[in-house]
């Protein structure tokens, strides 16, 4: 049975992966904001209604509903610390393009230069 | 009659930029550091040196002061061909001027440096398993069959550096640009250079543990 959440759990892995490496848009990150309310109300739910997380581990072969909100869990970090990186990424190469712009044109120019040297 | 711009990405170097940039000038009128927002006084030793300076506001990464280099020289109409040059003093002015010749008289796109063609070179049995290692990596996954895909002397005609851009900041943009020229059919050949490694450019270098790192920046770009 634990089979099933095996395949499942690679499936959502995939599925992140897929977004995470298409790009951003509006409509990743309202998908992106989705999954993370769903994350927050199963995690809040799991505090009021424990069965309700025991009885959905063992319909996918599962022991203890605490497991299966671990599992989600690290999904959902592993989502986050891939959304990060990619955020990162783009955030540094604006702030690339902005500096190398600024150290263009505060330098002297290549035939200015020239000009002086002559 | 071409016109060779030395692009030399500085980072604190203040102590060995000085002569460095001496010892080019001797060779080449047009010499451009990118100071990668040193602390020190490099950008000072430099312009004394002879130097035009390119500053970043913020640091950045060797990859980006090289791309700075490229954007800065392609700004000169008269600008035929680059070198790529060490601040840390390892490289030989000598070997870049015969690089700049072999560019001009043979048509090519690129001369790439390479400290496996003689023995000249001394380096630790670690430091010469890993360069070969990231040769055979670069060799795989981009076609070009480098000896030394790690080498930061090179020369680029204007043709080819128009068709380049780094994204690699750090430390991977040396594969990303052999990438890049891979894409591009570029006509290439290397040339053997010897590399003085000082206590000083030993200290300023990279550790072989690096190689991990670039590893990572190039699989998750």
């Amino acid at each position: 049975m634990t089979l099933i959440f095996q395949i499942l759990a690679v499936v959502v892995i995939l599925i992140a992966a897929f977004f995470m490496l298409r790009g951003g848009g509006a409509r990743h990150q309202a998908i992106r904001r989705i999954l993370m309310l769903l994350f927050i109300v199963a995690a809040a739910s799991s505090v009021f209604f424990p069965q309700v997380w025991t009885w959905a581990a063992h319909l996918i072969g599962i022991g203890r509903g605490a497991d299966l909100l671990l599992y989600f869990l690290v999904l959902t970090f592993l989502g986050f610390v891939a959304s990060t990186y990619r955020r990162f990424r783009n955030l540094e190469h604006d702030v690339t393009e902005l500096s190398r712009q600024v150290a263009l044109v505060t330098a002297p120019q290549p035939t200015t230069h020239q000009d002086e040297s002559s | 009659m071409g016109r060779t711009w030395v692009i030399v990405p500085m980072y604190n170097e203040g102590s060995m930029i000085g002569s460095v940039v001496s010892e080019l000038r001797e060779h080449f009128e047009f010499v451009v550091c990118v100071d990668d927002g040193s602390a020190d006084d490099s950008v000072a030793a430099a312009r004394a040196a002879g130097a035009v300076v390119v500053t970043h506001p913020i640091n950045l990464g060797q990859g980006a002061s090289l791309q700075t280099g490229f954007d800065y020289a392609l700004l000169d109409p008269l600008m035929t061909d680059v070198v790529t040059f060490d601040a840390d003093g390892q490289h030989q002015v000598a070997d870049a001027v015969g690089m700049v010749a072999q560019l001009r008289s043979d048509g090519l796109d690129v001369v790439i440096g390479s400290r496996f063609l003689d023995g000249r070179t001394q380096m630790t049995r670690l430091k010469r398993g890993t360069l070969r290692l990231a040769a055979w990596y670069t060799r795989a996954t981009t076609g070009v069959a480098l000896t030394d895909a790690h080498n930061g002397l090179r020369v680029l005609g204007r043709d080819l550096l128009t068709r380049i851009h780094l994204h690699q900041n750090r430390m991977a943009h040396a594969s990303e640009l052999i990438d890049q020229i891979g894409g591009s059919n570029a006509r290439w050949a290397e040339y053997p250079t010897h590399i003085v490694y000082s206590e000083y450019s030993k200290a300023k270098g990279q550790s072989v543990l690096n190689s991990i790192n670039i590893l990572v920046e190039l699989l998750f770009r």
